[in-house]
């Protein structure tokens, strides 16, 4: 995942991105059913989703640029601001709770440096943050690092991961 | 419990026979496995025919709600005036549930297939598998299986999107989803009308869960007959069911068995039981959104639509969590709590006042500043967060909040007292 090195105000869909969404708006019968695709789209190429960038995005899908913020703030995995190379996302909901997750989640804290949830780490390596339910409740703690789903972490395996990643 | 995994004699092995084999995720390995054969024989039937055998079968929705997916599919208008959708529920998020992830990362063809004869039946055109975006890797597995299903030619005329969720548990509420399909916030519609009639895009649409769709195939091959025969309790419960167990068990994983087979079974042998010198003390068996069960209650429970009931609870999703007698029941209905309020769509005043007024009540009394009348106070609000909203994410939150009280009221009290939890 590319982080804010690219100025927000350059187009994101250019060439083979813009190509990719013309393939994605034929599946739909409307131009506005791609604007999740379009979202992710956008972050795989930046890292986050700019005010900038969501006013190109309705412009391509003839949608109000408050539509499309109300969507990028509605869905939690769209994120708002640059996030660190990699994200990590530990489960903390119930079933994973009682199987210590949330001793998972300050060895986390502890092994990157990043001082706290949703904060990222001074070298820009880790964001770290609790998610709601990974749906991977059998493999106590899930924990999602970018796209990479890690089962049945333990606080004693943070370390290793941490070196694995960084 | 990752795989391979080695059966336990009492499953039932229909939907899972394939779990652990990768070879079963690729087109030629599916056939090999007699996959394709299902749709083969409903494409040589009438429409008609294939919902009346899938309605005879006795298959119920295994999303939660446990609707007859046969009935759900009579729904849609007989004659194609215009086009007709069939939306796959894959946002499996529910907490407690972690069976579709199985079926989509072993068995992805199934789910494919069963998509496909779903499709003939009430004649759609396009078919969008709506999948949580925490899940790239069966995303991954499951687009794999779509290109080489499509190279092979099984799709026809027939259209399937993969389109990926983006982080809201709300969006498994159909409505919801189809919102979220056409580019909007994920919030629930009001009903009606219903899908059948006006549903993603204004046009008359079919919602069904990945698990269920997985089960037509073998229902189409083996017959309705040989379907409703899986039965070991209720005619109204018949089939095998995916319960995915976690929490305080030795081995968490998913299990298939026979609608009808007892809880304790499910805990005690399958699952490994509890770990040494703990005991049980609570069961939520039907993943986080249906009402707890204590042990004894959990020790009598049948797993099927009608014996989950008969408790007061619900076989929902089939996600089977398990607190041991370490298990702080106040701590971990706050936790629940927390969840809803972060997940409520926020358009209803009951869920979205009320889903963060009961978990502010639960985190002060965790923090020994609950008032004399906190309890009444969630009972109350929970009274007036059931039955009043657009869909049922706030009688989800009331739901672990209202049986907790119920049979753990004296964990609440001790906090309440000024005591700490009265965990062993």
């Amino acid at each position: 995942m590319s982080t804010a090195t690219h100025d927000a105000s350059e187009p994101v869909f250019r060439g083979d991105t813009l190509k990719r969404l013309q393939e994605i708006l034929a599946r739909y019968p409307t131009k506005a059913a791609a604007l999740l695709p379009a979202l992710w789209l956008v972050q795989q190429a930046r890292g986050w989703i700019a005010p900038e960038t969501m006013v190109e995005v309705a412009g391509l899908l003839g949608l109000t640029p408050a539509h499309v913020q109300g969507v990028v703030t509605f869905y939690t995995m769209y994120h708002q601001h640059p996030v660190g190379r990699h994200f990590v996302q530990i489960c903390t909901t119930s079933p994973c709770n009682i199987c210590g997750a949330e001793d998972v989640v300050k060895a986390f804290l502890e092994q990157t440096g990043a001082r706290e949830l949703g904060a990222t780490s001074p070298d820009g390596t880790w964001t770290i943050t609790e998610v709601e339910c990974l749906g991977a409740c059998g493999f106590a703690t899930p924990v999602l690092i970018d796209d990479e789903l890690v089962e049945n972490v333990t606080p004693e395996r943070v370390a290793a991961l941490v070196r694995k990643y960084s | 419990m990752g795989y391979p995994h080695t059966p336990h004699p009492r499953e039932t092995l229909v939907l899972s026979k394939h779990f652990g084999e990768p070879e079963a995720r690729t087109y030629r390995g599916w056939v090999k496995r007699g996959g394709y054969e299902g749709l083969k024989r409903a494409l040589a039937m009438p429409p008609a025919a294939v919902v009346d055998e899938v309605k005879n079968s006795g298959l119920r929705g295994r999303g939660g709600a446990g609707f007859p997916t046969g009935l759900k599919w009579s729904f849609m208008p007989k004659e194609r005036t215009k086009p007709h959708y069939l939306c796959v529920n894959a946002d499996e998020s529910e907490p407690g549930t972690f069976k579709d992830r199985e079926i989509i990362r072993w068995t992805p063809h199934a789910l494919l297939e069963g998509t496909l004869i779903a499709m003939h039946a009430i004649q759609a055109d396009t078919a969008y598998i709506y999948i949580r975006g925490e899940f790239a890797e069966p995303q991954a597995i499951l687009e794999q299986a779509l290109a080489e299903a499509r190279a092979a030619g099984v799709l026809g005329r027939f259209q399937i999107h993969v389109h990926r969720g983006a982080g809201a548990y709300i969006c498994g509420e159909e409505t919801a989803l189809m919102n979220s399909l056409e580019g909007k916030r994920g919030v629930p519609r009001i009903k009606p009308p219903f899908p059948a009639a006006q549903g993603v895009f204004g046009m008359p649409t079919t919602i069904n869960n990945v698990e269920t769709l997985a089960a037509v195939p073998p229902i189409i091959v083996n017959g309705a007959k040989w379907y409703q025969a899986m039965c070991l309790s209720s005619p109204k419960s018949v089939g095998t069911k995916l319960f995915s167990v976690c929490g305080h068990v030795q081995k968490p994983g998913v299990y298939e068995v026979t609608l009808g087979f007892p809880l304790k079974d499910l805990i005690f042998e399958l699952a490994g039981g509890m770990r040494s010198g703990r005991t049980l003390k609570a069961c939520i068996p039907g993943g986080s959104s249906v009402p707890m069960l204590d042990r004894d209650e959990s020790e009598r429970c049948i797993m099927d639509y009608e014996g989950c009931a008969t408790l007061g609870t619900m076989l929902g999703s089939g996600g089977v969590i398990v607190f041991d007698d370490s298990a702080d029941m106040v701590y971990q209905v706050m936790r629940l709590a927390r969840f809803y309020a972060h997940e409520s769509c926020a358009q209803c005043t009951q869920c979205r006042e009320g889903t963060a007024w009961t978990t502010r009540i639960l985190e002060r009394m965790l923090a020994g500043q609950g008032k004399p009348d906190d309890l009444d106070l969630l009972l109350d609000l929970s009274e007036n967060m059931t039955g009043k909203t657009i869909c049922v994410l706030s009688d989800s939150c009331a739901a672990p909040v209202v049986s907790a009280i119920k049979k753990f009221r004296g964990e609440f009290e001790a906090y309440l007292a000024g005591r700490s939890a009265l965990v062993a």
